[in-house]
């Protein structure tokens, strides 16, 4: 089934930022993701849940062009600038590197872009700092900061609250909306806090090693695959969305479209 | 000047810690010392060979630490336990490598010159290789700094930047080669490895970044090896293992001094 961005199903003529078809990944023999179609349009908030080991870092590594499809294709809009922060980064204690050098990876910025990339996380006094002394919430804002050096088109994040405490990860969360919505960035990103991907996200695209079931937060919370995969009672993740309509979803523009 | 054999080795022992400093920086950081010990062990396969088919030593080192490098590349990341492997492959290239040279009756070869080194038997032609290599891989190292660096710290940043980690893996494992075939003249094939950690580890307790911790490596380095050469002179003790207990006695330095700059802060 072709998993067109709502956009797309609107039938207005954007064309996507990234597009992949029939998409089959390998890792090792094994195949870790089948037949995905999946597009993401500009300004979109989609979130890629399932349990460990169904590919949804594959897909988001496929996207960045660290894996090659084994079949099917990925199309990326040219010259799209995407911000990558991935998973698991660790830098260890033989590699003193401070964080503004760890910026100037792998082509060097103005200090002027590393100040203002760095305070737009609120990070700005570890400009000097080493990066493995740093803390889980600090490293992860430097990755953020990182990733908008070039004013992305694209913000690619892999479940970037690991590590973190509930305070840390939802500041960075809010963080992420605040960015997005300043750069007009589409935001494609991995998590397994079903209540953030609920409330925050404009899709949400479920992966078991194929796409289970993909739509809008609660078309998604509803159907049984989800239910299958993730149970009724999650965390109370469905019962918080459900019962959470007091503030905006940011669903405006594909409003009519989904449940027409 | 360069007629003095003192001389020669003071250059040679630079010139090999220069090549050696930004190398040794990424195996300390990627922990590629096994991998160092696989290649410079198989090294003396290459002198083996060399000396039978009477080829220049600098190219039977080059193919057989090429080979092995190359090798244990193809190898990595395939579901072996890496440090097993090596430490299979490291010892039986020695092994073998001694085994070959005891076929070869009819060059009297002094094996311990190609285990520890002879650094004062530098001639002016293996000055010139010890100075070709080492400015070939130091010109690579600057050249390719940075994507290396990305490679280092992650495949996926490196990849979503548009750098193939495999490909700056090579390019490590070339470089690491090249060294091997010409620091075995200096330190011989089983302080190669010596040569590469110690310096970079030194250096790291004093470095903020990347850079300074290979300048400062290569620093130490070439220090090590004129203070190994003036010990090896005055006391009359064997150059390589000198030179790398220099080195050592930085590392301690480093330690020592790294220590208080914390307690400074």
């Amino acid at each position: 089934m072709p998993q067109l961005p709502v956009a797309r199903r609107c039938g207005a003529l954007i064309m996507s930022l990234v597009e992949t078809q029939d998409m089959s990944i390998r890792i090792g023999g094994h195949v870790a993701l089948r037949n995905v179609d999946f597009a993401i349009d500009a300004g979109e908030i989609v979130t890629v849940v399932g349990p460990n080991g169904s590919g949804k870092s594959s897909l988001l590594r496929a996207i960045v062009g660290a894996l090659k499809p084994h079949s099917g294709t990925v199309k990326r809009q040219a010259g799209l600038r995407i911000g990558y922060v991935p998973q698991k980064l660790q830098i260890d204690e033989t590699l003193p590197i401070t964080v503004q050098r760890f910026l100037d990876l792998p082509g060097r910025r103005g200090r002027a872009a590393k100040h203002q990339a760095l305070r737009r996380v609120g990070a700005e006094e570890l400009f000097e700092r080493q990066m493995f002394a740093l803390s889980g919430g600090q490293f992860q804002r430097v990755l953020l900061a990182r990733a908008l050096l070039d004013n992305p088109q694209l913000l690619i994040l892999d479940e970037p609250t690991t590590g973190l405490d509930q305070p840390g990860s939802a500041a960075l969360y809010r963080l992420i909306e605040e960015i997005r919505r300043e750069l007009n960035a589409a935001v494609l990103m991995v998590s397994h806090e079903l209540h953030v991907v609920m409330s925050s996200s404009d899709r949400v695209i479920c992966l078991n090693g194929h796409v289970c079931c993909h739509g809008t937060p609660d078309i998604v919370a509803s159907a049984p695959e989800y239910r299958a995969l993730f149970g009724t009672g999650t965390h109370g993740a469905l019962a918080l969305y459900r019962h959470d309509h007091d503030h905006t979803h940011e669903h405006e523009n594909h409003e009519g479209c989904t449940h027409a | 000047m360069l007629d003095d054999f003192l001389v020669r080795a003071v250059l040679a022992g630079i010139g090999v810690a220069i090549a050696a400093a930004p190398l040794g920086c990424f195996v300390v950081w990627r922990k590629m010392a096994y991998f160092g010990d696989a290649t410079s062990h198989a090294a003396i396969l290459g002198v083996a060979l060399s000396l039978a088919f009477s080829l220049p030593l600098v190219s039977g080192t080059l193919a057989v630490a090429l080979i092995m490098a190359l090798v244990v590349t193809s190898l990595s990341g395939k579901g072996f336990a890496m440090d097993t492997l090596l430490g299979v492959m490291a010892h039986s290239a020695l092994a073998a490598g001694l085994v070959a040279t005891s076929f070869i009756s009819d060059v009297r070869i002094d094996l311990m010159a190609y285990l520890f080194g002879d650094i004062l038997a530098v001639a002016h032609a293996d000055l010139a290789v010890i100075w070709i290599g080492a400015a070939l891989v130091t010109a690579v190292m600057a050249f390719r700094w940075s994507p290396l660096l990305t490679a280092t710290l992650n495949a996926d940043l490196a990849h979503a930047s548009g750098i193939d980690p495999k490909r700056e893996q090579l390019v490590l494992t070339l470089c690491l080669a090249v060294v091997v075939a010409v620091a075995i003249k200096v330190v011989g094939v089983l302080l190669i490895v010596a040569m590469l950690i110690i310096p970079a580890a030194a250096a790291r307790p004093l470095a903020r970044n990347p850079e300074s911790m290979a300048v400062g490596a290569a620093l130490i380095g070439a220090l090590s090896a004129f203070l190994g050469l003036r010990m090896s002179y005055v006391y009359d003790t064997p150059t390589g293992p000198s030179i790398v207990c220099a080195a050592a006695g930085f590392f301690i330095l480093g330690l020592m001094l790294g220590r208080f700059r914390v307690r400074a802060h």
